[in-house]
Order: structure tokens, then sequence, then C-alpha cells
């Protein structure tokens, strides 16, 4: 017990969380690849043509991985950062640092390609309906907890001032989850469920679970090649790092 | 040596920031004003049709007295944080997160409590009347202390950040959201006919969540910003 305690310990260290990192970088990334191609492929050749709305539903397979991202990573990111503030560990702070950016990408693209679907299906690339507004708000989160991070010159205020951001602004999380009940919009209900029996095709569901993995270990693997940048940056007086950058 | 009690210390608190502001009374008018005459912008800039200003009016007003808000939130800590004020009252034995509440406290008392009652006299510009004017001072009145709280937060983790008032803005404003959507929603649907008791009711509710965590929060970017 108190031997696994010390290994795990251990890479809260930047030194040590480092080269972890660099190990895991490729297996996330492999995974990422094989996942996005099959997802895509199962989504776009094998997936039925959708009976009312024809091929333009199959813009959902990025579409709701992607919404389902930028929620979840909004979470870890908060996550990282109350370990951080709890615990007062550095890479933690990093990791949260580093999360930032792709959360805000997938907000961006499940706004994107939402306006894509909406278009052909509401007649309008975008109504002020409570699950999209919601997310234009997580957005506005991403780049708040940013832009408070990137004005703080000292980097232990910066580090925690933006966690505390970050954990403040997941109290909207849920609100843009159950917004669909909340108000009432134009926005279909969710069609995926756990209790009711399902709506969709089992071929449907399977592609979007498998683009929702991949998603998942695209972000795995670009939050941990953007943490160890910051890393190299923030540790560049140990000697270690400035091995490691060829200096 | 005799410690003053947590009672007295937040009245002190509240007496002394309140005292502060009626000082620099220019201060307190340009936020109040700000939210005349936002609101009078609108008039001008859409239309002077009395139907379509009964329509946007809750929103209108909403809208302003939250830019107002946003625009005094600089008062609630920088004077304290500058002067060195704000280390002290960290070091003062009782928990800082009552503190915190004594001067958001005081902050409503100053820039929110004026513009729920001029929301009546703008209210009847835009042509409200009856049962929606009140549903409009009273959704200020619930409101307003909500903004204060949220708002307060993002006061606290940009002292003496670089452009911090730009930045506030920018932390703040995706939090108020929620307050805008029920308080104007409220007033909208007392206009419509509705009733406004479930967004009166879920504007209390946003209320007594941020009373605890509000102050929390800050007090927690409070202690980041002057360690």
């Amino acid at each position: 017990m108190s031997e696994s305690r010390a290994t795990w310990t251990k890479y809260s260290s930047p030194q040590a969380f480092y080269p972890l990192a660099g190990k895991l970088i490729p297996w996330f990334a492999g995974l990422a690849m094989i996942c996005l191609a099959a997802g895509l492929y199962i989504g776009f050749l094998v997936a039925p043509t959708d009976f009312q709305q024809g091929d333009s539903y199959r813009i959902i397979f990025v579409h709701v991985p992607a919404a389902w991202m930028s929620m979840f990573l909004y979470v870890v990111m908060a996550g990282w950062a109350a370990v951080g503030l709890g615990l007062k560990a550095r890479p933690s702070f990093m990791m949260a640092q580093a999360i930032a950016p792709t959360g805000a990408l997938f907000t961006f693209l499940a706004l994107f390609t939402g306006a894509f679907w909406g278009k052909p299906t509401w007649g309008a690339w975008w109504v002020w309906d409570a699950r999209l507004t919601s997310e234009l708000i997580l957005l506005f989160q991403y780049a708040g907890v940013m832009l408070l991070h990137a004005s703080i010159d000292d980097l232990r205020r910066a580090d925690r001032a933006s966690a505390v951001l970050a954990l403040v602004g997941v109290v909207n999380v849920p609100i843009i989850y159950f917004s669909v009940r909340w108000w009432n919009t134009l926005h279909q209900g969710a069609s995926v469920s756990m209790t009711a029996a399902p709506k969709m095709a089992a071929t449907m569901l399977s592609a979007m679970g498998i683009m929702a993995l991949g998603f998942w270990m695209y972000s795995a693997a670009v939050a941990l090649m953007r943490v160890r940048c910051i890393i190299l940056e923030r540790e560049r007086q140990a000697s270690w790092a400035q091995i490691e950058r060829g200096a | 040596m005799s410690q003053a009690g947590l009672s007295a210390v937040v009245r002190a608190i509240v007496r002394r920031d309140v005292l502060l502001a009626f000082r620099r009374q220019a201060d307190v008018m340009t936020a109040v004003f700000f939210f005349v005459i936002v609101a009078s912008l609108f008039p001008l800039g859409v239309s002077p049709e009395p139907a379509v200003l009964r329509m946007i009016a809750p929103g209108v007003l909403w809208v302003a007295a939250l830019l107002s808000c946003l625009l005094s939130l600089g008062r609630v800590f920088t004077a304290d944080y500058q002067d060195g004020v704000l280390e002290q009252m960290v070091l003062i034995p009782h928990p800082l997160a009552v503190l915190v509440s004594a001067k958001v406290f005081a902050h409503w008392v100053v820039s929110g409590l004026p513009i729920v009652v001029l929301s009546l006299l703008l209210g009847v510009q835009f042509g409200l009347e009856g049962e929606a004017l009140g549903v409009l001072a009273l959704s200020l009145l619930l409101g307003t202390p909500a903004l204060s709280l949220i708002g307060s937060i993002g006061a606290a983790l940009t002292l003496g950040v670089r452009g911090g008032g730009m930045l506030v803005a920018l932390l703040v404003l995706p939090l108020f959201i929620p307050v805008l959507i029920f308080g104007s929603g409220a007033v909208s649907s007392t206009v419509s006919g509705i009733g406004a008791e479930a967004n009166l009711s879920l504007l209390g509710a946003a209320l007594v969540l941020a009373l605890p965590l509000a102050p929390w929060a800050a007090a927690a970017a409070v202690r980041i910003a002057v360690e």
C-alpha cells in the first residue's frame, strides 16, 4: 500500500511526469486514430440514412461527441484545478491549463457543426435555444479561464486564480445539461437515454460511442503534448529541462 | 486583548464601506446614471412605439442593471487592496467569507438598491404598469444581490491584474446569464399574463445558492490575491 502510494505521488513532480506523459502520448494518439477511422467509417458508410432528416443527420457523429467532450473536458479541467488547489500540486495546474484550449476547441466544433445541422433541419444557422446558448456560454467560460491565466504574470497566482474561476464555472455545466428540461424550446430533447428504449438504430449509437471514445483519446494525447511544452517552459531553469531541450 | 465579536466587525465593515461610498458620491452617481442612460438609449435606438417598448422593457432594464452592477464592481475590493486594508482583513480572526459578505452587502446597498427604486420610474417610461411594474422591482430586489455576490468573485480574481476592468466583464457576464434569464423572464411572463411565480422562484433559488457559495469563492480569490 505504502509502496503504491509512493509511486503515485512520484508523478507530482514535473520532472517525473514529463517522461511519463511522453510515454503515454503514442498510445492515446494511436487509439484516437483507430477510433476516429472506425467511427467515421461506420457513421458515414454503414449507418442507415435517417428516414426524416436524410443524410444531413450524419453530422451528429461529430456534433454530439464534440458537445459531450466540451462539457466533459470542462469538468476534467475543474477536477485538475480542484486537485491543484487541494494538494498544491503543480502538475495538476499544468494539466488544467493544458486541457482548456482543447475544451474550447470542442465547444467551438459543437457550435459550428450544430449550425450546419440546424440549417437544413430547422432552416436557420442559429436559434437562441437554451442548449445552444449554454454551449456558447461554455465557450465564454473557457475563454475567461484562459484569459485570466494569461493576464496574471505571477504563475503561481495565475494557476490558483484560474482554478477558482474554473470551479465556479462548473456550476454552469449541469445548467447546460438540464436546460432542455428547464426551458421549453426548439432543440430536440436528448435522443440518447440510458433508461428509456433507444430511439436510434444500434449502428448509429455505436458510431457515436466510438467517435466519442476517439475524441476522448485525442484530447488526452493533445493535452499531454501541451503539458509537456508547459513543463519545459516553466522548468527551463532546471538542468534536466535544459538537457531535454537539447540546450 | 479584547476581541471584537463577529457581528460587531460585520456592522463596522458595512458602515465603513457605505460611508466611504457616500463620501465619494460621484462614484455612486456614475453607476446609477449609467443605468438610466443605457435604458434611455433603447427607445431612441429601437423605436418609441409603446407596444415595442413594453415588449423589450424587461430585457433592456435588466441588461442595464447588470451592466451598471458590472461598472461598480471595482469598488468592492480595489481601494482596500491598494492601501493594504484587505491584507489586514485577511488577518482578522473571523471567517473571511463572512467579512466578504459584509463588503458585498455594502456594495449592494450603494449600487443595487438605487437601481431597484429607479426601475419603478423607468418601468413607467417603458409603458409597464400595475403588476408588471411590481414584478420588475421585485425581480431586481431578488436579482441585484445575486449579481453583487457573483460579481464579487470576479472582482476579487482580477485584483491588481493588467486590464482588470475589461477582464472582470468577461469573467462575470457568463455567470450573470442565469440571473438575467430568470429576472427578465419574470417580468415578460407577467406582461404576457402567464404569471411570474416560476421565474421568481428560480431567481430566489439563484440568490439562495449564491449567498453561501459566492462569498466563499470570493474569499478564496482574495487570499490568492493578497498572498
